[in-house]
């Protein structure tokens, strides 16, 4: 369809399952590892760089489940803030209203969000919606989200919802002490199942049909592969995955508003990682993260206390944003394929 | 420009239908204004009101979605950046109207060839080489990218406080018991002279002619000796040169932020599909129907209920006839 999206290098060869199990076996190995390593950060780290590294980590799960649909299922959507917010949403409401326990809000809105997002996009496809219109759709999807709830009481216009705050830690409803590791330990995990999850369906044979249809739709159609089932498939998964990004985000923020949950900026931020670190590869998405979440965090500081010789910076806001609009610009021009997809291709050749 | 529009269209219309949907349309909008007068139960003064801002108000969302309507027919290209290059005209123009004291229409004309060289430049070194190669996702990624730097380096020049152009019309005229500022007025006028000196571009000169040939079929146009990147950039050009305008129209009653143009660029997204995407008739008609909706709408809907309204036509349109009012079948 496009010079981002066609990536013509098969990540395996599916006709040799020996193969397939060893990539497989490889890439679960390196999670494991990268895991281990991630997941004794919160000792070494400090609380403000811990923050980051949370945030990190949620642009991270966004990204992931993004680029299940626009990576791997060749459907690029502009609206993930849709399902994002609708985790959100979902999970404050149940709490705040009906003091259920987040944990199992993080589920309903896993469920709701797969099924809205599996709405429209049978809707988009059964329409013929492609490329530039299908991401116009859900762009536009997105944004009725956003007008929808700044007008419905029920969910508190544009005031959004406030988690209350418990005295002490509680499992249950998912609060810990300010600080604790466990803040940082939950999205990882989410990460964890999202990443495991994206290696599965690489080489499962639905993601293989997944890929086929996205590379060419018309032969996948043709040899009897039903690309409307295998495409809503993925959309499900990619939107419900997105959705625990959401919840997680209301939950530790304690707060969450029509902006924060449904801007357009939020679906940029889903975009923007995933690109910078290569689309539809497994590790891309991650990559994309953990240079954009620091690097805007890092700007940050350099602002609000910058070293002499760049003392005109003081107090200018923007820059952050501008230098990561302008990494996006570079990498889409010199590096289709994303730093994670580019270095992977050299090293191989 | 109606034989321009690019995408996925299904059903393919009869040739009649096409001339008789904006008629159609025109008629659908004028019916359900009298319905609004006869059961709408709201003053006829008020919705009076509503109308003639909706239609100034419609104008000018028009000027803003002609450009991104052509550069979407010619280029292929959804512009993200339609709205933030508004700003950029918006903060041009303010610059000009403060530092130097000019009249904000005097501005205007400066502002129109700078943003015209901007989007040249735009096209042949960011985005050329993408739209060359058919690709959808690059450039629409990479217009996203350029809206955020623009919104923020605005941000980092100007600060986040909103300002104001000064130094224009006062004044206002009542028409049919409406109240309407000499102002926006002006820029409704302004709106439709836009979108006629384009049609004539397009139909009757050469240049036009080159723009349609490409924006028809870019490699048989390059066959014939059409240089299509030339074309490209000088189409990417005259998208960002309507926004100047508009800039230029708007600047004395928008109060100007960084983010102003964001909505905008929404907005004109809706209008160029209703209109349908490459036709500068279709993006007229698109804005006044927008316009019309959002104000009379707002009578029945509080808040920003009445956009609601708007993106379910948009959502409804995309679906139902995705080539939009005007829009031929490819």
């Amino acid at each position: 369809m496009s010079a981002v999206t066609e990536r013509p290098a098969p990540v395996v060869d599916p006709g040799d399952p020996r193969l397939r199990d060893r990539t497989t076996m490889r890439s679960f190995i390196a999670l494991g590892i990268l895991v281990a390593l991630l997941a004794v950060l919160p000792f070494v780290l400090d609380e403000q760089s811990q923050t980051v590294a949370i945030r990190t980590l949620i642009f991270a799960i966004m990204a992931v489940g993004w680029n299940l649909m626009s990576g791997y299922g060749g459907m690029f959507s502009f609206g993930h803030a849709a399902f994002f917010g609708i985790g959100a949403y979902t999970s404050a409401y149940l709490l705040v209203e009906h003091d259920i326990s987040p944990w199992i809000g993080m589920g309903a809105g896993a469920v709701l969000s797969a099924a809205a997002g599996t709405l429209i996009a049978f809707l988009c496809l059964r329409y013929r919606l492609a490329g530039a219109y299908f991401a116009l759709a859900t762009f536009a999807f997105a944004q009725v989200f956003l007008l929808a709830v700044q007008n419905i009481d029920a969910l508190n216009r544009t005031e959004g919802f406030n988690v209350p705050i418990l005295p002490e830690e509680s499992w249950s409803m998912m609060q810990f002490d300010q600080g604790s590791p466990i803040y940082y330990w939950i999205p990882l995990g989410i990460l964890t199942i999202g990443l495991a999850g994206t290696i599965w369906f690489v080489h499962s044979r639905t993601g293989q049909y997944v890929q086929a249809i996205r590379d060419d739709e018309v032969a996948a159609e043709s040899l009897g592969i039903p690309v409307m089932r295998y495409r809503l498939i993925t959309v499900a998964l990619s939107c419900g995955f997105t959705s625990l990004a959401g919840a997680f985000y209301t939950q530790y923020y304690f707060f969450v508003g029509p902006e924060q949950a449904f801007g357009a900026a939020v679906s940029v931020n889903a975009i923007v990682p995933a690109v910078i670190g290569g689309i539809g590869t497994i590790w891309g998405p991650l990559v994309g993260a953990l240079i954009v979440g620091p690097l805007s965090e890092w700007l940050t500081e350099v602002l609000r206390d910058p070293p002499p010789f760049l003392d005109f910076l003081q107090g200018l806001t923007g820059l952050d944003v501008a230098v990561y609009a302008t990494l996006l610009i570079l990498i889409v021009l010199f590096m289709p394929k994303g730093i994670y997809g580019t270095l992977r291709d050299r090293f191989r050749s | 420009m109606s034989d321009t529009v690019t995408g996925s269209q299904t059903r393919t219309e009869g040739r009649l239908r096409v001339p008789a949907l904006p008629l159609g349309v025109t008629l659908a909008v004028v019916v359900a204004l009298v319905g609004v007068y006869v059961f709408g139960q709201r003053e006829a003064g008020l919705v009076t009101q509503s109308i003639a801002t909706g239609l100034l108000l419609g104008g000018v969302y028009a000027l803003v979605s002609v450009g991104l309507t052509l550069i979407f027919g010619v280029l292929g290209i959804v512009n993200f950046a339609q709205g933030a290059m508004l700003t950029l005209a918006l903060y041009l123009v303010y610059t000009m109207t403060s530092s130097w004291g000019l009249p904000v229409y005097v501005a205007t004309l400066i502002a129109i060839p700078v943003m015209y060289l901007f989007g040249v430049l735009v096209q042949t070194t960011l985005l050329n080489k993408l739209t060359l190669a058919g690709s959808h996702e690059g450039p629409m990624l990479i217009t996203l990218g350029l809206s955020l730097l623009i919104a923020n380096v605005l941000l980092m020049i100007y600060g986040g406080r909103p300002l104001k152009v000064g130094g224009s019309v006062d004044g206002s005229i009542h028409l049919f018991g409406a109240i309407a500022s000499y102002e926006r007025v002006i820029a409704f006028v302004g709106a439709l002279l836009v979108a006629l000196l384009l049609t004539v571009i397009l139909r009757k000169t050469s240049f036009g002619m080159s723009i349609r040939a490409v924006s028809a079929n870019a490699q048989g146009a390059s066959l014939v000796g059409v240089d299509v990147s030339r074309i490209y950039g000088m189409t990417f050009g005259i998208g960002s040169a309507c926004v100047a305008v508009a800039g230029g129209l708007m600047a004395p009653f928008l109060s100007l932020t960084p983010s102003v143009g964001e909505q905008f660029t929404i907005l004109a997204f809706v209008i160029v599909v209703l209109g349908g995407l490459g036709s500068v008739g279709g993006a007229m008609v698109g804005g006044l129907v927008i316009g019309l909706v959002q104000t009379v709408g707002a009578l029945y809907l509080p808040g920003t209920g009445s956009l609601i309204l708007v993106f379910a036509v948009f959502v409804c349109v995309l679906f139902f006839r995705p080539q939009g009012i005007f829009g031929a079948k490819p």
